[in-house]
């Protein structure tokens, strides 16, 4: 009945093809496994069937309940046997088959038995086992043997009884932490890797208690740590005491930085990096701190090991973020990186230098990245895209280069992905730099010229459409777009006439040529060309005299669609299905919008490290919360939307429901937009809304509210409160907020939820509207040029102390987001080392009033700090309530 | 998954991989709910293998980051060997792993490092990835000690492998 596992003269021939386990086959192999049920054992042949069970399991084959029962209790029959080879295998098997409760009662008296056998390897092993399978109950009967395993003389032992007990304190805590005396003897021991596993366990147990973890911490990084696991980890749990206890405000000292730097002499280079990162991590760490770190990490960047360059260019590369100047002295090594063979160590050092890169090294890089561009995979290149577009973003002065470079790339060869991210960038330069606006449309033009992707193409000629008429030339891009409709696809020509038709409709002086074009359409062999054609021809008035362009026109012309696409289907395809004689009514359409795409789903388990966070397209999202407000007939006497907010978190993470508040700022009215996730798989949530209490906030009444009709488990759903207030005035207030909902059961297994639903509410935080909610962040290219323009007439200048603060950059940072405005030009970089600083910010505040911001900071040596404020704005008002704001906050 | 949030401080393994030439698994050992099904396995087999094939990383470990995944990896022969750690992990110590696997492998396979030989000592080598880490814990890291442990519980002192084993038996 066996299978040979190996033929041994036809395969030798083959040897690509040759596999012991070739043509091995699910119900064989448990057919073989009768085996185990054999009065005389034969070891060797039962180790091989299970290594066949185990590489069926492997390959990701799974064995039926009744299946995996059968193979767990013949494999117990094997513990007659006392062959090692095969008591080790029978282990691992238990352990794949992770049998249910009543089946883990059979193994139990055996494991326990080997449990306190001599042989360390099966007490070792069986301890595994056993506290892998088994439940609390059972864990008392055995822990008085796991408490001697985790002192036994033999590292192995002592190691598995530890690891065990780490999985185990997340099942069963109480039971562990009654170990801790073991652990604490097991901590110092001599077997490095006992020490580790000691370690995490005590600490585990421990971690709630600060001071006990803190304790901890300070007799081990003066005692003797053998294992560089261990070491790393006393590392980790020494930063946590650190962002815990602060800095000596005294003297300015760090508790446990001198254990750190320490770290960074280790002989083992794991620790070394570990250290450190953990210093670039600390909060507000100074230049002096960071520079030792900052030394290691550069000798890293020059290892002939791959993982230690890309390691350390890496964590160079968060640290750019927040400490550019610091960097900089790793510059020349970095560069030497950009050729590296392993091209996510030459993006990452690409993407540093873009960081640290000041005004005048621009070019220079520009140029070696052009080399690097031709040999990188399209994945690292929309990186460098990206970290390009924020570098012209930084230096609006730089746009010249940077947009060449952007417009090189973009005609060589590459993918969709790749293009579409320049496309976008050049985009955002346009909106955000308005000296880059020409030359970005034209590079745009020429790249349409040539472009393989419709979806490009079209989205380009969008956007050249209601970009390209406010241009001081706009007859200069017809040529371009005109050229599309004679050499394109249908799609493509369709969307170059709606283009062309946007120019007639905004420039009167260029309505007959555009006619013309118009009219050569009308014989175009696409339908859809043809009748976008006639319908424009007919709105625009091409058939007669040259008439002025009215509104309704230009609104039909330019404003968006503000039904949701995927309603506007289903309501089709219901008219479609349902045929009638009545026209189909646009207006019958729902405008609600079903899901959410706002919420951003964190990653899993992620620590806030407070670096990352790459800026959201601000364009991108500020559309879709007009697209949402304006679905809702409710809000759409409010105006144009001002402003919305980041989000604001109103709930705890990871609580039942989760719910945060976006702000929407009107000229008369501010709406709150609660987006609510209900994690709760058993429930369902009907008629959500918000309570909103507004006592703190005297100038709001509330106007209105639209709740949210359900709200299933995992998906988003959005209720909002809208409230009137004076005028273009900053009013702020606090606010708090109860959730209530009709809460109704849902039987996971059906996804049916139950009739009848129970009343509750659930209190949310408090969140306030300040006086930033007010400012929109708005760039200026040249901050001098706006500044000399907008004239000293309603100037306001005033000085202030702002007390000891904890660093230079943390006041600059503190007061930039008091007050919501856009830094320019880099200026909210400070170098690490200055005494003083200055930083420009400019911004639009409510009432559409243009305000600039000139800041001078100095420190001294007693880290009081002291500010100049200059605004200069449109109207003294506004000049005034900036310093109020910067006054009262 | 609830042990991993909790115990983030902690050095942890999220899988180790060990993939012949084209891309399919010899043996592969997972610690972490990230990839829940099989096919979520083999689609992050089959991009960390797609990702990496055209590297060298025959005489450095070499490394490479994958949706939010540290992959350290190590090429020999016909043998392509991975480890996985999450984004914010000590590089180093996920290499420290590979190398103790690696090494561990090599003395397993006694410096015959390929596939058919590891297929040959598949019971070695599962023995192996559990002697390694331990529900995403780190056990070992030192390759020797490792293969000691397996080779301890099979008959390796014999100078047989399993398919000798076997062939023995056969003729």
């Amino acid at each position: 009945m066996a299978q040979p596992l190996v033929k041994k003269d036809d395969d030798r021939d083959d040897e690509a093809e040759y596999s012991p386990f070739l043509g091995i086959e699910k119900g064989a192999v448990l057919q073989e496994a009768r085996v185990f049920n054999d009065p005389q054992l034969d070891a060797r042949r039962c180790s091989q069937v299970i290594t066949k069970l185990l590489y069926l399991l492997n390959q990701g084959e799974t064995f039926t309940k009744i299946e995996a029962t059968e193979v767990f209790f013949s494999v117990t029959k094997l513990f007659q046997s006392r062959d090692i080879g095969l008591r080790r295998m029978v282990y691992l098997m238990i352990k794949e088959l992770s049998p249910s409760a009543d089946e883990v009662i059979i193994v139990t008296s055996s494991l326990m038995k080997d449990m306190n056998s001599r042989t360390d390897m099966y007490r070792a092993n069986a301890i595994r086992v056993l506290c892998r399978i088994t439940d609390g109950t059972l864990l008392t009967q055995i822990e008085r043997y796991l408490k001697q395993a985790i002192v036994d003389k033999n590292p192995v032992v002592a190691s598995a009884a530890l690891v065990s007990g780490i999985h185990l304190l997340q099942t069963n805590p109480e039971i562990v932490k009654r170990w801790s005396n073991e652990v604490q003897e097991a901590v110092q021991s001599r077997a490095a890797l006992v020490q580790f596993h000691a370690l995490a366990l005590l600490h585990q147990i421990r971690q709630n208690d600060r001071l006990a973890v803190s304790k901890l911490v300070t007799s081990l990084t003066k005692g003797t740590v053998r294992s560089p696991l261990a070491q790393c980890l006393l590392i980790r749990y020494t930063s946590q005491v650190i962002r815990e206890s602060g800095v000596n405000t005294q003297t300015g000292d760090r508790p446990f930085y001198d254990y750190l730097e320490g770290c960074l002499r280790h002989k083992a280079e794991m620790v070394i990096f570990e250290a450190a990162r953990a210093i670039t991590v600390l909060s507000g760490v100074t230049t002096r701190e960071l520079t030792p770190a900052i030394t290691v990490l550069q000798l890293f960047l020059s290892s002939s090991k791959p993982v230690l360059r890309f390691a350390a260019v890496r964590t160079l590369n968060k640290v750019a973020m927040t400490h550019p100047m610091a960097v900089t002295n790793c510059n020349i090594d970095m560069e030497s990186l950009i050729s590296d063979q392993n091209r996510s160590i030459a993006t990452l050092a690409i993407t540093t230098l873009l960081k640290t890169g000041n005004e005048s090294s621009v070019d220079r890089l520009m140029k070696q990245i052009t080399n690097f561009m031709s040999d990188i995979a399209d994945e690292f290149k929309i990186v460098v895209v990206d970290a390009i577009r924020s570098l012209c973003l930084k230096f609006p002065l730089k746009y010249r280069s940077l947009m060449n470079f952007l417009s090189n790339i973009l005609r060589e060869e590459g993918g969709f992905e790749y293009k579409k991210a320049i496309v976008d960038s050049i985009v955002i330069l346009i909106r955000d730099i308005p000296d880059a606006k020409e030359s970005g449309l034209l590079h745009l033009c020429e790249f349409i010229e040539d472009c393989e992707f419709t979806y490009l193409s079209t989205q380009i000629l969008h956007f050249l459409g209601n970009e390209g008429p406010k241009t001081s030339d706009p007859s200069k891009y017809i040529r371009y777009i005109y050229n599309r409709v004679i050499l394109e696809n249908a799609t493509v020509r369709a969307s170059a006439v709606s283009t062309l038709a946007k120019f007639g409709a905004m420039i009167d002086s260029l309505k007959p040529r555009i006619f013309i074009l118009l009219r050569r359409c009308l014989f175009d062999n696409d339908d859809e060309v043809r009748d976008r054609a006639t319908l424009y021809l007919n709105t625009l008035g091409g058939d007669g005299s040259v008439v002025e362009t009215d509104k309704d026109v230009k609104e039909f012309l330019f404003g968006s669609l503000d039904i949701p696409l995927t309603n506007m289907e289903t309501s089709l395809k219901n008219y479609i299905q349902n045929p009638s004689e009545e026209p189909f009514d646009i207006n019958s359409v729902p405008k609600e919008v079903k899901s959410q795409p706002l919420v951003e789903k964190k990653a899993p388990g992620k620590k806030p490290t407070g670096l990352g966070a790459p800026p959201t397209g601000p364009a991108s999202t500020a559309d879709t919360y007009e697209r949402i407000l304006s679905s809702i007939p409710e809000f759409t006497s409010f105006g144009k939307l001002f402003k919305s907010s980041a989000p604001v978190e109103l709930t705890e993470a990871e609580t039942e429901y989760a719910v945060n508040v976006v702000k929407h700022i009107f000229d008369r009215h501010v709406v709150f937009q609660y987006n609510c996730t209900n994690t709760i798989p058993e429930q369902l949530l009907e008629n959500v809304f918000v309570i909103v209490d507004a006592s703190e906030a005297e100038e709001f009444s509330e106007v209105g509210s639209k709740p949210l009709k359900s709200l299933p488990y995992d998906t988003p759903g959005q209720t909002f409160v809208a409230f009137e207030k004076p005028e273009g005035v900053p009013a702020v207030g606090k606010f708090s907020n109860m959730l209530r909902f009709t809460v109704k059961e849902v039987d996971t297994s059906t996804g049916e939820a139950e009739d009848d639903g129970v009343e509750d509410e659930y209190q949310l935080e408090d969140f306030e509207v300040v006086a930033a909610d007010y400012m929109v962040k708005v760039g200026v290219s040249n901050f001098r040029n706006a500044w000399e323009s907008m004239g000293p007439d309603f100037e306001r200048i005033d000085e202030y102390g702002l007390g000891p603060r904890e660093s230079l950059a943390e006041s600059v940072n503190t007061v930039i987001n008091l007050l919501g405005m856009q830094p320019c030009e880099g200026t909210e970089v400070v170098p690490s080392n200055s005494r003083s600083h200055s930083c420009l910010l400019s911004g639009l505040y409510i009432g559409n009033v243009k305000v600039l911001v000139r800041l001078s900071f100095g420190i001294d040596a007693s880290k009081e700090v002291a500010m100049k404020l200059a605004v200069r704005s449109e109207d003294e008002n506004v000049s005034d309530t900036i310093h109020d704001i910067v006054a009262s906050g | 998954m609830a042990t991993f949030l909790s115990r983030e401080v902690c050095p942890t393994v999220k899988n180790i991989l060990l993939l012949d030439s084209e891309g399919k698994r010899v043996a592969v050992k997972y610690f972490s709910d990230d990839w829940p099904t099989n096919s979520a396995k083999l689609a992050f087999e089959k991009s960390v293998f797609t990702k990496t094939q055209k590297t060298n990383a025959r005489t450095e470990s070499e490394i490479t980051m994958l949706e939010n995944n540290i992959i350290v990896y190590r090429f020999v022969q016909d043998l392509h060997f991975f480890v996985t750690g999450g984004d914010d992990e000590n590089e180093l110590i996920l290499a420290t792993v590979l190398q103790g696997f690696f090494d561990a492998v090599t003395l397993i396979l006694r410096n015959n490092v390929e596939q058919r030989e590891a297929l040959e000592n598949l019971d070695l080598i599962l023995l192996c990835l559990d002697e390694i880490v331990d529900g995403g814990m780190i056990l070992e890291t030192d390759g020797s000690i490792i293969a000691g442990k397996a080779a301890t519980s099979s008959n390796m002192d014999d100078g047989a492998s399993l398919s000798e084993q076997v062939n023995v038996k056969w003729l």
